[in-house]
Formats: C-alpha cells, sequence, structure tokens
C-alpha cells in the first residue's frame, strides 16, 4: 500500500526504542557490577567489573520464597480461571435463556471495577473469613478480577464454532455436558490457552490484593518482595536491580515462547 | 477483523433478541446449556466484586478501624471529605495525571503503532522489544526507575544538564514528571498495540484512491488514518482515564505520594486513609468517588463512541 518509506515515523521509532532498550541495558549491565564498581562508574558506563553476587544476594535475602509463593498463586489464580470461565462461556455462547445474556453484560460491566473501589470490603471478606495472610486470600480476589476479560476472550474463541457441528453433536442425542467436554473445549484450545497465559501475567505481576491481604514474610510475593527490598536496602542498587531482573525473566521466557497468546490476551483487553 | 475490533462487535451480537445472528439463535433447543452453567463463575465473581460493590457503598457511611465491627455514622466521613483539602488537590492531580498521560501517550502511539502495522520484518522485531515493557509488573517498573533515578548512583548524577542537582523525585513538579514518564515508558506499547491492529484494517484502497489524487504522505495520514483510528482513538483514551485513575503501584513505590502530598492522587489517598491511618469508612468513601468517576466516564464515552451500537467507520465503502 505504502511504498515510500516514512523517514519521520522511522527516526521517531528508533528513538523510542532507545527509550525502551537503554533502561533495560542499565538494569543487567547493573546486576553484573560490583557495588563499587557500579557505584565509580556510574549507570551509563561501560561495566569494569564482573560478578554474579548480586543474584547471589537477591535469592539469599529471600527471594526464592517470594518465588515460590508467586508461583503458587499463579498456579491457583490460572486453575481457578481455566475451571470457571469456560462453562461460563459455554452458556453465553450457547444458552438461549434470558439470563445467560444478562450475565454476559453484567461481566462487561465488571471490566469497569477497578481492584482499588473495592479493597475495602474485599479485606474485610477475607478477614471475616479467615484468609488473611493466607496465599489463598490472594488467589480469590485476583482470579476473580480476571474472570471479566478471560470470559469475553473465551466467548469470542467460542462464537467462531459453527452452529452445525453444535446441531449435529445435539442429533445424534448429545447432553450440553457431552457436547462441552467433546466439541466446545477441543475447539477452544487457542482461546484456552490465551487466558490461561493472560490470567497468569495478571497473578505474577499482582501487586494490590498481596500487598493488602498479606503481610508475613512466609507469605510475600515478587512484587512485594521488590517494593520491601528496595525500602530496606534501597542503596544496594545491583543488587536490587538483580531481584527486579529476576521477577521478570519467567515473564519474558513465556513471552518468547508463548508470544501470539499474550499478545491476543492484550488485545482482548485492549478491545474492551 | 482482528482481535482488537472482535471482542468489541461481540457485545453488539448479544444485545437483543432481534439482533442476534440468526444461525446461533435460532434452531433447536436441544442440547443447549442452561444458565446453570454461568452460575459457578457468576457466584464467585459477585462474591468478589459485585458484593463489594455494593459494601463499599454501605461502608462509606461507617466508622470502622478493622477491629470489631463497623459502626453507623450516616454522613460524617462525606462530610470529612467534601472539607478534606487533600482529597480535593487529590482530585485535580488525578485529572492532570490523566490529562498529561492522554497528552503524551496518544500522538506517540498513534504515531509508533500506524509505522508497526507496516510489514516489514525489522518492524515486527522492533514491535516485539517495544511491547517488553507492558509485560512487567508495575512494581519492578517502579523500583528499576526509582533506582535509575537515584539522586547518588543514578542516571542523574552522570546527566547533570540535564536533571540539575539530581534530586529528580525531590520537587512536586519533577515527581510529576517522573510518574508521567513512567506512565508512557510502561503504557504506550499498550495503546501501540491498539492502533498497530485498527491500521492494519484500514483497506488499501483508500490510500491508492488518495495517492491517485495527488495527497502525499502527511495529508493521507490526516485525511485517511486518522479519521479510520477513530474507534480505536476512543478506546485507547478511556481505558487512559481508568487506567490514571487507579494509578497506585508507581505513586507507592516512585514518589509515596509526595514530596508532601504533590503526588497524592485520588487512588493513593484512598489507600493511606484506609489501610495506613485504618479509617475504612472515609477510605470506602473515597472508592466510591472513585467508581462513580470511572463509570461516568466510560459510560459517557461508550455513549459519545458509538460503542454499543458498533457504528462502523467504513460505511459507504
Amino acid at each position: 500500500m505504502k511504498t515510500r518509506p516514512n523517514y519521520l515515523a522511522g527516526i521517531g521509532a528508533f528513538i523510542w526504542l532507545g527509550i525502551v532498550a537503554v533502561p533495560l541495558y542499565v538494569m543487567l549491565s547493573a546486576t553484573f557490577q560490583t557495588r563499587a564498581g557500579f557505584g565509580d562508574n556510574g549507570p551509563l558506563s561501560l561495566p569494569t567489573t564482573f560478578t554474579l553476587q548480586n543474584y547471589v544476594d537477591a535469592v539469599t535475602s529471600g527471594f526464592g520464597r517470594y518465588f515460590l509463593n508467586t508461583i503458587i498463586v499463579t498456579v491457583g489464580v490460572v486453575g481457578l480461571v481455566l475451571l470457571l470461565v469456560p462453562p461460563l462461556s459455554y452458556a453465553i455462547v450457547r444458552s438461549q435463556s434470558r439470563a445467560a445474556s444478562a450475565i454476559f453484560r453484567l461481566f462487561l460491566l465488571g471490566l469497569a471495577i477497578p481492584a482499588q473501589a473495592v479493597i475495602v470490603p474485599v479485606f474485610y471478606l477475607i478477614n471475616t473469613v479467615g484468609l488473611y495472610d493466607n496465599l489463598l486470600g490472594v488467589i480469590l480476589p485476583t482470579a476473580a478480577f480476571a474472570l471479566p476479560i478471560c470470559t469475553i476472550i473465551l466467548s469470542g474463541t467460542m462464537r467462531d464454532i459453527t452452529p452445525e457441528l453444535y446441531e449435529a453433536m445435539a442429533m445424534d442425542g448429545a447432553t450440553p455436558a457431552r457436547s462441552f467436554l467433546r466439541l466446545v473445549l477441543p475447539l477452544s484450545k487457542g482461546g484456552l490457552s490465551t487466558i490461561a497465559v493472560f490470567s497468569a501475567l495478571q497473578a505474577w505481576n499482582g501487586f494490590l490484593f498481596p500487598l493488602i491481604l498479606t503481610q508475613s514474610e512466609s507469605t510475600r510475593v515478587v512484587t512485594l518482595g521488590l517494593f520491601n527490598f528496595q525500602t530496606q536496602f534501597g542503596i544496594n542498587i545491583p543488587g536490587l536491580l538483580a531481584a527486579v531482573t529476576l521477577s521478570m525473566v519467567p515473564v519474558l521466557l513465556v513471552y518468547l515462547f508463548a508470544r501470539r497468546a499474550l499478545v491476543q490476551g492484550l488485545m482482548g483487553a485492549g478491545g474492551k | 477483523m482482528t482481535t482488537t475490533l472482535a471482542p468489541r462487535r461481540r457485545p453488539a451480537r448479544q444485545g437483543g433478541p432481534a439482533e442476534g445472528r440468526p444461525a446461533s439463535r435460532g434452531g433447536s433447543s436441544v442440547g443447549r446449556p442452561g444458565f446453570v452453567w454461568a452460575l459457578p463463575a457468576s457466584i464467585f465473581f459477585a462474591l468478589f466484586a459485585l458484593v463489594p460493590l455494593l459494601a463499599v457503598a454501605a461502608l462509606s457511611f461507617t466508622s470502622w478501624s478493622g477491629l470489631g465491627d463497623p459502626k453507623f455514622v450516616g454522613l460524617k466521613n462525606w462530610e470529612a471529605l467534601f472539607e478534606d483539602p487533600v482529597m480535593l488537590q487529590s482530585l485535580w492531580l488525578s485529572l492532570l495525571f490523566i490529562v498529561l498521560g492522554i497528552v503524551t501517550q496518544t500522538p506517540l502511539s498513534i504515531l509508533l503503532g500506524v509505522w508497526a502495522a507496516g510489514n516489514q520484518r525489522n518492524r515486527a522485531i522492533l514491535s516485539a522489544i517495544y511491547f517488553v515493557p507492558l509485560l512487567l509488573s508495575s512494581a519492578a517498573i517502579s523500583v528499576l526507575w526509582r533506582a535509575l533515578l537515584d539522586p547518588n548512583f543514578g542516571i542523574p548524577g552522570q546527566m547533570s544538564w540535564l536533571f540539575g542537582d539530581g534530586n529528580v523525585l525531590g520537587t512536586q513538579t519533577g515527581a510529576i514528571a517522573v510518574l508521567i514518564f513512567v506512565g508512557m515508558w510502561q503504557f504506550t506499547p499498550f495503546h501501540t498495540l491498539i492502533y498497530q491492529g485498527a491500521a492494519r484494517q484500514i483497506p488499501p484502497v483508500l490510500y491508492q484512491a488518495a495517492s491517485i489524487d495527488g495527497a502525499g504522505t502527511v495529508r493521507q495520514f490526516f485525511s485517511i488514518t486518522l479519521p479510520q483510528l477513530k474507534n480505536s482513538i476512543i478506546t485507547s483514551v478511556i481505558l487512559m482515564v481508568v487506567g490514571g485513575l487507579t494509578t497506585f503501584e508507581t505513586v507507592l513505590i516512585l514518589t509515596n505520594g509526595g514530596p508532601g502530598t504533590g503526588t497524592t492522587i485520588t487512588a493513593f489517598h484512598m489507600y493511606q486513609e484506609a489501610f495506613r491511618r485504618f479509617d475504612f469508612g472515609t477510605g470506602s468513601a473515597i472508592a466510591l468517588v472513585l467508581v462513580v468517576i470511572s463509570t461516568a466516564i466510560s459510560f459517557a464515552v461508550v455513549r459519545l463512541s458509538g460503542y454499543d451500537k458498533m457504528r462502523s467507520s467504513l460505511e459507504g465503502l
């Protein structure tokens, strides 16, 4: 369509590349320098020292445990989402009852509810049921807030299954449960992986619910660990940045291998 | 139909029975799931999002310190809120953050999105790198930038021509500038993605016709690309408004609302009242203000944009 190169936008794109990449470079290069070396050279210079001590410091200052907690939360959230969203989306796409379409509208509205808005009652609720400072208490609201967008994404996938297939199943006398297991789930694999990756990202990066709903070190997740590390050892910048780097590695790995699912999830979020 | 457009269109199909696709609405009702299938997720969602939304309204009329039971105090929290100078300031600051966020991110992400929509291989690789900040947690990003901007060990020490004495977070203007910049760093990729998807949908025939009529690149951008992106601009702006209102982690970690109360935006003020001063009644009142503003703006934009009716920008083609 456009054959002439667009130099202006091209230059802008390269400047923005620098703005995105330089901080990430500074971060990485700092983590492999000694504290003294980093302090003497300054962040923008080329490193003159090399060490892995910062990563050792980060892991020994508790991040091993925080990682385990974050993994537990992430697995719990993804599990709940995969358990709850497919039947819901199936009902939204295939049910003829008005209740199902009312429910869909409710979930659309739910997109507009920010977590901050309900954090006080959620805190009250979690306290009342005795889940304060318990990872399950973080998993439940995090999963709940992932539901609307995941429902919209998965309903979209399920709508693309042609009605003829359902009718063929029904002709053969299949119950809704059988159609769900034999037809809907196998044909929604793309959508299922998108919502799994997307809800995992939300759980991994979650901050507000853990901040409000946990307290002790044994339930601390990675994001809170970073915040805490910064308040306590803010002066140890290479160590701090090593912890930040470690927190990013799993997400970047997923990005490398499941880029499509991730981007689609985010596009779904954008289309809301 | 791209993935960007797809989820937006679908709600419209859901609309009334009359608008539904005959193929999915009609046919036999044998073998269709009842709405029971929707119940587990709905109950779960209601418990953690809808009931708390009603509860937050109720709690705003109570006094509760986290211990014991909330006590009804009538309008006391609300009266205090309207006289609270920090609250009023926080609303102005939130507005400022939203406006500055839109002004800085929108032109940049349109430009990058339209550029990235081209099919060249290098653009695909660059877009993959642009995307990285979006994957990182706000906590990690804030901690990273706080370290990068450290007055003693950070970038300001090496770039004094730009940062002066280096204590960028020490003044209100500096702190606001940092928060706006970090917001831009974090969220521009997301909005770029929206525009990239939308720009790919613009029919090439429009550009071909324009070139035949002698329109240059700039003219094509303003006369074709921008008008065609209208729906995406609306979506993107609505997300910036809601996102800006609820910005929290970056403020907490980068500035802690300071210097003084210089960056205490409404969402952060809510957190402080509820979880630092343990005044959950006032915190709930502020939360309700947030909900009302964000819902009102979303509704207004949805109506203005015709999102609920899905007017097509391709009509007449």
